[in-house]
């Protein structure tokens, strides 16, 4: 395994371990749609974006809109380790007076490009960064991080037709394919599928990767940058939960923190991942 | 008198704004014909998006691109402006108080012809409820124009709402308006008529013939439904004692509502709203509307004799 990928292995488990500390400390909070999106945000933050944690709101650097913002905790704790804030903070998720507000508020995160938490509406606010992105001649990308379920709402297919109208390749949006959403399995709540060719006739290049896979990921960022004159939909296949083996696949776990023996026991499971 | 519809001062203000300002946008939803922003679309194309019929996500865009430090101008139907893409203003645009104006023709029943489907007659209420929203109406072609072009600078969410149907010119060109300052059209010691919108001219009517029969009103036309003027509002009132509020939206929640909470909080004075009263109005034209849903100058005569008994 190359150091480049070891190391970003390394950062998803370091994420997965502060998003469940978060959550259990908070007592309150979303870990299933966190960890199934925790490899994704180690590529990116470690890896993949152009961006200056000593100054956040550098007009030229790329941007990530979390437009399913309940995840936030996987946001939170990959900002706080590129240095945006106090990794302590982590601590404060959900609590009075704290920056880390239940769904990411941009007035209060430094690092953070959109308030979201109201499902189906980053992708469109994607649409605006990359239209205003293309008019001041920067090379940034903009990023959106949608969970499968969140393809219910209208708007997304919406914005899914502008960002093909205007042919922006530098807009990309990745959908948590985890295949579960609040109510249940998403085949059930609201059938979907298939996903991948919904987005290809919306005018998207979809590439479809294994979400936990790093090299998978790395590799679809390197693609996606060949993509010219249309945005690209990358369809991540995800585990809700995954890490820790009792929450994977378990759609109660979309919005529930752990007990003090779940806890102990993700943690530890977590640790054992990380020396493997 | 000349009339005038107040999207027209729309369609002008737009183009000399654009001009002047390289981060004024325009997002059409397929009514730019309507909404008067075809001759922007011909001036700046580059800073002309048109998402067809998807307000929520006009809304959506217009959050992004006010990240990216433009000035976007959301243009629909006040209807759709309102309520169609409500909580993505709400959550996507005022909660993080981004700098978006919401550019909304055929406010209350001035789209006559139309009918319910097209008259917004919430808006108003609704958009005030929202924190960071500024909420406007201009009275007619001169005013609303002004106060477009002070939209510009006042940063954080706008709200602007025009009149479909063409309403009298009563403002001269070197008449001046604030943002948040009411502006006193007239003075008198007797009873206090407050309009909103294209309402001003059927208050300068009932005025005029009030003061005929030896009663003096004293009209103030509160372009700016929210951050309201209560200065303005309350030091008439403490004279007259008597207030009148003219709208064209339902009477709750508008002008009428933000008026009596002012009279309330001060604990003096008399008020009747009028307004649609909480009712849907219909297809018909507007003047014939006005008259039937008793919201026009004659109607403001009979309410004020009522109120000095």
């Amino acid at each position: 395994m190359s150091d480049r990928i070891s190391y970003l292995k390394i950062k998803a488990n370091e994420i997965r371990r502060k998003v469940v500390t978060m959550i259990y400390n908070s007592q309150s909070g979303h870990p299933g749609g966190s960890l199934s999106l925790a490899d994704i945000i180690a590529v990116l933050y470690f890896d993949e974006l152009r961006i200056d944690p000593q100054n956040p709101k550098w007009h030229a650097r790329d941007r990530v809109i979390l437009s399913k913002g309940h995840a936030c905790p996987v946001l939170y704790a990959a900002l706080a380790m590129r240095g945006y804030f106090d990794v302590e903070i982590l601590d404060t998720l959900r609590k009075f007076e704290s920056i880390l507000q239940g769904h990411p508020d941009m007035n209060k995160v430094p690092g953070l490009d959109i308030t979201t938490g109201s499902l189906g509406q980053g992708l469109s606010v994607g649409v605006g960064m990359a239209l205003g992105a293309k008019a001041d001649e920067l090379d940034s990308r903009i990023f959106v991080l949608l969970g499968d379920g969140e393809n219910n709402e209208g708007q997304v297919w919406e914005a899914a037709m502008s960002a093909a109208k205007y042919k922006l390749d530098n807009l990309t949006a990745i959908v948590d394919n985890n295949g579960l959403q609040n109510d249940g399995f998403c085949s059930e709540i609201m059938p979907m599928e298939p996903l991948d060719k919904k987005w290809e006739a919306f005018g998207w290049e979809v590439i479809k990767i294994d979400g936990h896979s790093i090299p998978e990921i790395l590799d679809a960022f390197a693609l996606m940058k060949t993509i010219k004159g249309k945005p690209v939909c990358i369809l991540a296949k995800t585990v809700k939960g995954k890490g820790v083996s009792f929450m994977e696949n378990v759609c109660s776990w979309h919005g529930t923190a752990p007990d003090t023996e779940q806890y102990r026991a993700a943690i530890e499971e977590l640790e054992r991942e990380c020396c493997v | 008198m000349k009339c005038v519809a107040t999207r027209d001062a729309f369609g002008d203000a737009i183009v000399e704004i654009g001009r002047e300002n390289k981060d004024i946008y325009v997002i059409d939803c397929d009514i730019s014909k309507s909404m008067k922003t075809t001759k922007f679309a011909e001036c700046f194309p580059d800073r002309h998006i048109n998402v067809g019929i998807a307000e929520q996500n006009a809304a959506g865009m217009a959050a992004g691109l006010a990240t990216m430090g433009k000035i976007p101008f959301i243009s629909t139907y006040a209807v759709f402006g309102s309520m169609r893409m409500c909580e993505q203003i709400r959550t996507t645009i005022c909660y993080p108080g981004l700098n978006v104006k919401i550019a909304c023709s055929h406010g209350g029943v001035t789209p006559g012809n139309d009918g319910v489907t097209h008259q917004a007659i919430e808006d108003m209420g609704i958009m005030r409820t929202l924190p960071n929203m500024a909420v406007i109406m201009g009275a007619d072609y001169v005013s609303t124009k002004k106060l477009i072009k002070k939209a510009v600078n006042y940063y954080g969410p706008v709200y602007l709402r025009f009149t479909r149907d063409p309403v009298p010119i009563v403002y001269n060109e070197d008449d001046d308006f604030e943002i948040g300052k009411g502006k006193l059209v007239r003075e008198g010691r007797d009873i206090t008529i407050i309009t909103i919108g294209d309402m001003l001219h059927q208050g300068i009517e009932a005025a005029e013939k009030l003061s005929m029969e030896g009663i003096e009103a004293e009209l103030i036309d509160i372009h700016t439904l929210k951050p309201l003027d209560s200065g303005i509002i309350a030091s008439s009132i403490l004279k007259t004692g008597r207030a009148i509020t003219v709208e064209d939206h339902n009477y709750f929640n508008g002008l009428g509502s933000a008026v009596a909470e002012v009279i309330a909080e001060m604990g003096h004075g008399k008020l009747k709203r009028i307004g649609l009263k909480d009712t849907f109005a219909e297809s018909g034209d507007y003047k014939k509307l006005l008259k039937k849903y008793e919201m026009d100058s004659e109607y403001i005569i009979k309410t004020a004799k009522e109120l000095l008994k």
